[in-house]
């Protein structure tokens, strides 16, 4: 999990062009909305398309987002879960 | 000192209704809608309702057209959205006094992405290298009609055909030109429908503007022109005339609306000023209502905090779909033909109020004395626009 | 009746070179790359701004440049923020960032079309950028030419300040098309509005299209 996590971190970096952030930064428990990396509508669209692009996960309903996209870790955990299946 | 009157002379939609203003009119007084659900796999692999014009219509109607005004032409290879607004502003133009093309006229053009179908690889062998360019596909159209001057281009998001109407009455009102031909228009592409399907905002099933189970934009192409003079009697214009007009920012977000409505309530507020009007004088309001969740709410709440929760209002969205930078001017020749007609237009889509502020959504065609209109627009980068139509009692 | 409209402060940057005001900034540094330029100039002014980093390079360009220009000029602290308007012209739109979004559909095997790309492809997103970093909210349009035109940006401009509705306009010309870019803003102000103090309107130069030529065609060579 924490290989993924570290993974996650740096993808996310990258796919939100969050320049001055580095992985170390990242708090993996913390929200990733609201507080913290301050990310907006058009990051939460573009965290759909990392999971796809990388992970080829396909979220069918948009409303589950919030709880995936909670933090990097509810990410991780989505991933590991949906990779099994 | 005494301001010139802008007057509208003429007009013309295109739409999947219709290739004519009648034409368009006639299906919305018969509650006909203009979607169907996509089959064109290189525009998407999805069925989402799209509001197309339709192919074969268009090619055999520019063809006869390019014989009849500019058989010189004929050889020459014009792009989808070149040939739907050679169409729309040669039926406004078309037996107008010649002057119209003349050094007193100004051509503007109003388009969110232009030939934007000429990136994509096949297309792109077909045509020069230059004419994605706005500045280029404008020229392109000067040349068919031989209007004297060069033509200006807006690129503004979707407020582009309400803010090509403003400054045209702006141009006349300070002189710099009797007349303007005013065309706006958008195609519907594999760009803008991926792009809107990656921000998940197309509705699945045609579009519900303020309907509490609205989920949703459906895109339409068209195209819309109006032409406008300071000499209404020349030009045998109608006596509707643009009274006023704004536009604002709401420094918020470049995709999501304000969540106040603040500042679309500002421009409204800038449009009526300047009309010399009040929101008791409004007889109807043509909305921008999109139907998605956030653009629904925060027009209701401009519309409120305008004061005119109780004006009749619809969005002609529910007939033909987004538009984009066609938007503005379809949707305010619409509102124009609401005045001359004396008809409020059903909003269609509309079933269930569903934004926070209660506002009067019209439910079925209804006559009715229209004499002021206002057309409001809202669009990415935050911006926002709006423009009262006056009905005046004399040409003056 | 006319007032007089007056050109307070401008900026200009074109071959890595930032021009405000006649003073040229000394560029120590060459920069392979435009996007290695934009970043720059962001460090240099020591702004903290973390969603520059998601704009697109047009975007950044006309953010930098009001950046500078809106630093040398009082309009933020002396009009209402529905006072000042924004009139924007260029030549490609946003075509350097149609053609990056084009990449992510082109290829059916590899296909994710970037929420974050699309937004930045329509020319108007630039003035949204310097309208929510300033929370200016007055009259703004954008505009497309073949090349810069100064007696056009002269009448938008004049044709909006006649109106009444704005005193000061953030106005000019930001484009970019792969390697080659060029920006120029300047602030117009009315005349005859209490903002502009003698002072200004002595070292203001009176607005014509000559004017707004010589600064555009005789910086940032």
């Amino acid at each position: 999990m924490e290989e993924l996590i570290n993974k996650l971190k740096k993808e996310v970096i990258e796919q939100l062009n969050l320049e001055d952030i580095s992985p170390d930064d990242v708090n993996p428990d913390l929200p990733l909305f609201g507080e913290g990396l301050g990310l907006d509508s058009i990051d939460a669209l573009e965290l759909i398309v990392l999971l796809e692009k990388n992970y080829g996960l396909k979220i069918e309903d948009p409303k589950d987002g919030k709880k995936i996209f909670y933090s990097i870790r509810s990410m991780a955990e989505y991933i590991t879960e949906h990779k099994k299946a | 000192m005494e301001r010139t009157n802008v007057f509208i002379a003429r007009d013309n939609v295109i739409t999947s209704l219709g290739f004519t203003t009648d034409e368009t009119i006639r299906k919305i007084k018969n509650n006909i809608v203009g979607f169907k659900p996509c089959t064109d796999r290189s525009i998407s692999s999805s069925s989402i309702p799209l509001s197309l014009v339709d192919t074969h219509q268009l090619d055999e109607l520019f063809q006869r057209t390019v014989e009849i005004f500019r058989p010189d032409n004929r050889k020459i290879r014009y792009t989808r959205l070149e040939k739907l607004f050679i169409l729309s502003i040669y039926d406004s133009v078309n037996e107008m006094p010649a002057g119209i093309f003349g050094p007193e006229t100004q051509l503007i053009l109003s388009t969110t992405k232009g030939n934007i179908d000429l990136l994509e690889e096949e297309k792109k062998k077909l045509y020069e290298p230059q004419r994605v360019f706005l500045w280029r596909f404008a020229e392109v159209i000067r040349q068919f009609f031989g209007f004297e001057n060069r033509p200006q281009v807006i690129s503004n998001a979707c407020i582009s055909g309400v803010l090509a109407l403003s400054h045209a009455s702006r141009m006349i009102q300070s002189g710099l030109c009797e007349n303007a031909v005013v065309c706006g228009g958008d195609i519907i592409s594999e760009f803008v429908v991926s792009g809107f399907t990656s921000f998940q905002a197309l509705s699945p099933e045609p579009c519900k503007p303020f309907d509490i189970s609205r989920n949703g934009l459906s895109l339409g192409e068209g195209c819309g022109t109006m032409v406008l003079t300071s000499s209404p009697q020349k030009y045998s214009a109608t006596n509707i005339i643009i009274a006023g007009s704004a536009t604002s920012n709401d420094a918020n977000h470049i995709s999501g609306p304000s969540r106040t409505g603040e500042e679309l309530a500002m421009a409204i507020g800038n449009a009526l000023k300047e009309s010399g009007c009040e929101a008791g004088d409004v007889s109807f309001v043509s909305a921008h209502g999109t139907a998605t969740l956030y653009n629904d709410e925060m027009e209701s709440k401009a519309l409120s905090l305008a004061g005119l929760q109780e004006v009749p209002v619809n969005s002609f969205k529910g007939y033909w779909g987004h538009t984009l930078g066609g938007a503005g001017l379809i949707e305010s020749v619409a509102t124009v033909r609401s005045a001359l007609d004396n008809i409020l237009f059903r909003s269609a889509g509309f079933t269930n109020p569903g934004v926070p502020e209660s506002i009067n959504v019209i439910q079925q065609h209804t006559i009715a004395a229209v004499n002021n209109c206002l057309k409001i627009a809202s669009g990415f980068g935050g911006c926002n626009a709006a423009i009262v139509y006056r009905k005046q009692n004399s040409m003056q | 009746m006319k007032n007089e409209l007056l050109l307070t402060h401008w900026c200009l940057i074109r071959n890595n070179q930032v021009v405000t005001d006649d003073k040229v900034e000394n560029v120590t540094e060459i920069f392979s790359t435009f996007a290695g330029f934009l970043k720059a100039l962001y460090k240099k002014e020591q702004i903290s701004y973390p969603k520059f980093y998601k704009m697109d390079s047009l975007s950044k360009l006309g953010f930098l440049t009001s950046e500078k220009v809106l630093k040398e000029s009082h309009v933020l602290d002396h009009y209402r923020n529905e006072e000042i308007g924004i009139i924007i012209f260029n030549s490609s739109a946003s075509l350097e960032t149609d053609i990056e979004y084009q990449k992510t559909i082109q290829d059916k095997s590899n296909y994710f079309p970037s929420p974050s790309v699309f937004v930045y492809t329509l020319p108007n997103i630039v003035i949204g950028e310097i309208c929510i970093r300033h929370q200016i909210k007055g009259e703004n349009a954008f505009f497309i030419t073949e090349k810069f035109d100064a007696g056009l940006i002269l009448n938008n401009v004049a044709c909006l300040m006649e109106s009444g509705r704005i005193k000061a306009c953030l106005c000019g010309w930001i484009d970019v098309l792969e390697d080659n870019y060029e920006s120029v803003l300047f602030v117009i102000e009315n005349g005859s509005s209490v903002a502009v103090d003698e002072d200004q309107a002595a070292k203001g130069s009176k607005l014509t299209g000559r004017t707004l030529n010589n600064i555009y065609y005789n910086n940032g060579e």
